[in-house]
């Protein structure tokens, strides 16, 4: 199920302005990746390019290639709805809909899409939230609003949410960084279980996080205020912290800048 | 100086600006009637005989006895407040007053003739001078003429609100903003001739259908102006939670921001019908007016609420019967737009996102 992306040569702009350039690297199917950079360097613009979303912000534009299984998301004639059934996303502050429901909220990506059978519904909606380590909080009051809920299970509502509609690929854009130590330490126990089925791509300021929660870890870096970003390298987690090959991801690890 | 003295002095002087003397809580009521006292004796001194120059007296004297109280006892900050605090009162008495008389004297006027034999009948048979009579026929013209005027300019609003919030960029979105910024500013007249020169080319004859045409033009402005600012309040996370699961952005918008927005877009589309639902101008040149009941907007000439509160007024020949019936179909205007009002605050309340657990 879970999906290999193989970038090549990616450059994003703001209407002119060059926010990321020339980023290349491969995501390994099951598995968790870590981006890690100082602020501004376009973690999240390139999260953003992975599927599609890049190109919501007005005068957002791509250049270069991401390849999900050999096949290119920037091709002619994609669908980049289609691309976001595959690639699902967690934002950095939780964003249930107001208007719906616990339940509504979950089941909202498979209603929307009106691709699913009603007796299956609740069952999706159960394992969505059982997979997201919510079931047993909210269980009771499925049909209770979901902006009811404490921040750290508002974004387990987000996760579920985004699980419910099995997408082969999970961005998560700094998902702990509103969460106390508990709620933070339940959705990474929840990455260790989500890598069983899905790629797993998360960008995090916490280097201790990085290194629980990720097999590999890229950093990102800008040659200077305005520029753009690039990647730095890309290595195993347990290399970048103990042995970076470059001496700058060493002195943003150790604390040295950034 | 020594230390001591100038730690002394410190804390007595934190002591006081954390409990700085305040003036009893009575003393703006008291000060209140003391102006009234004083406003009264220099008003009957002074030979005035207008009240308004006694409450304006009164006030003037109340604003300035609690400041000049207040910057003795508490200090100049505190009195500032104080100032402002008054003023901000006497300017929401100042807006007050007059809506409460409105409605004071609709209502004493109003309820003369009000009663089911009123809101049952036309005035058909009865000629303006004479008493009897009733609204009915207006009733059924004002509902006719603003709901299809609702049906067309409500849409029509709504929907170009979300193209301009959603999909508007470059020249077109600013030609429309445009076009809307000149349409708020076009005079109910004006709607009524343009109407007016297409039923002349088009040789028509008035009815019901091109009185909406005209309310409608008045109220899509009103309506996108509205709408788009609600749309505005929709957090972009919201849309792109939802464009992230894979939702097209059309069914975005259905699903995701109009129900999010919905309670003020009613409350908008509302306001617009309570507002069209007075006007007259276009309603005189385009419907004409009727003492028959006419249930058929799309021929013949119809009646109106406005139209005939107007035509009761200026037909009248200082009949007294017909200035009943004119205070009695205001009342029935205004609670109507009241009604409306309420209904639109229960939508809103309804259908406002909810927070609760
Ligand atoms: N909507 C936007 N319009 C224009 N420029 C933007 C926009 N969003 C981001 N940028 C610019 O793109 C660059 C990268 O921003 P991005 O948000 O990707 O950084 P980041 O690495 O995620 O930072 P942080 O760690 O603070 O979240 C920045 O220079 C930023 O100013
Ligand atoms: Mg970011």
């Amino acid at each position: 199920m879970a999906k290999r992306i193989d970038v090549s040569g990616l450059t994003a702009y703001y209407g002119s302005h060059k926010a990321i350039e020339d980023i290349s690297m491969t995501i390994e199917p099951r598995s968790v990746t870590a981006f890690i950079g100082p602020s501004g360097c376009g973690k999240s613009t390139f999260l953003r390019t992975l599927n599609r979303m890049h190109e919501v912000t007005p005068g957002g534009r791509v250049e270069g290639k991401v390849l999900l299984d050999s096949e290119d998301l920037y091709g002619a004639g994609v669908d980049p709805v289609a691309v976001r059934r595959e690639v699902g996303m967690v934002f950095q502050r939780p964003n249930p809909f107001p208007t719906m429901s616990i339940f509504d909220n979950v089941a909202a990506g498979l209603r929307l899409n009106g691709r699913y059978k009603k007796s299956e519904l609740a069952d999706i909606v159960e394992k969505s939230l059982r997979g997201a380590n919510l079931w047993n909080e909210v269980k009771d009051r499925l049909h209770k609003p979901g902006a009811g809920l404490s921040g750290g299970q508002q974004q387990r509502l987000c996760i579920a949410r985004a699980i419910a509609v099995e997408p082969k690929v999970l961005l998560m854009d700094e998902p702990c960084s509103a969460l106390d130590p508990i709620s933070t330490l339940a959705i990474e126990d929840l990455i260790g279980q989500l890598k069983q089925r899905f790629t797993i791509v998360i960008v995090t300021h916490n280097m201790q996080q990085a290194a629980r929660v990720s097999d590999r870890t890229a950093f990102f870096n800008l040659a200077a205020v305005g520029k753009p970003g690039r990647l730095i390298e890309i290595d195993d987690t347990e290399r970048i912290f103990s042995n970076p090959s470059v001496q700058a991801t060493e002195d943003y690890i150790s604390g040295r800048f950034g | 100086m020594s230390h001591a003295a100038i730690a002394g002095t410190r804390t007595e002087r934190d002591r006081s600006s954390l409990h700085g003397a305040r003036l009893p809580r009575w003393s703006p009521y008291a000060i209140a009637l003391g102006a009234a006292a004083l406003a009264v004796l220099v008003g009957t001194l002074a030979g005035l005989h207008s009240r308004i120059q006694w409450g304006l007296i009164a006030a003037a004297l109340f604003v300035l006895g609690l400041y000049g109280a207040s910057a003795r006892v508490e200090g100049l900050r505190r009195a500032k407040d104080r100032l402002a605090t008054s003023l901000v009162w006497a300017a929401f008495l100042l807006a007050v007053v007059p809506l409460v008389s409105l409605i004071w004297t609709t209502l004493t006027c109003g309820v003369k003739v009000l009663d089911v034999h009123f809101l049952t009948h036309s005035m058909g048979v009865v000629a303006d001078t004479e008493p009897g009579g009733g609204i009915y026929h207006a009733i059924v013209g004002s509902l006719q003429q603003v709901g299809l005027a609702t049906l067309i300019g409500a849409p029509i609003g709504v929907l170009t609100a979300i193209y301009l919030v959603e999909y508007g960029r470059g020249r077109l979105a600013r030609a429309v903003t445009f076009f809307v910024d000149v349409m708020t500013g076009i005079p109910s007249i004006v709607a009524g001739l343009f109407i007016l020169s297409l039923m002349l080319i088009l040789k028509m004859q008035p009815f019901g259908f091109a009185g909406s045409l005209a309310l409608a033009i008045l109220m899509m402005p009103v309506v996108v102006r509205s709408t788009e600012e609600m749309l505005k309040l929709v957090p972009n996370e919201l849309r792109e939670a939802s464009l992230a699961l894979g939702v097209p952005k059309w069914r975005t918008i259905l699903k995701v921001v109009l129900p999010t927005s919905i309670g003020g877009i009613t409350t908008g589309v509302v306001l617009a019908v309570a507002r069209i639902a007075g006007e007259t101008a276009p309603v005189m040149l385009l419907v004409f007016g009727n003492p028959f009941i006419n249930n058929n907007p799309f021929e013949g000439a119809q009646a109106s609420l406005p139209l005939y509160i107007y035509q009761q007024y200026a037909n009248s020949a200082g009949s007294g019967a017909a200035y009943d019936r004119a205070w009695a179909a205001s009342l029935t205007l205004i609670a109507f737009v009241m009604l409306l009002n309420l209904g639109a605050r229960g939508i809103a309340r309804w259908k406002a996102p909810r927070t609760g657990r």
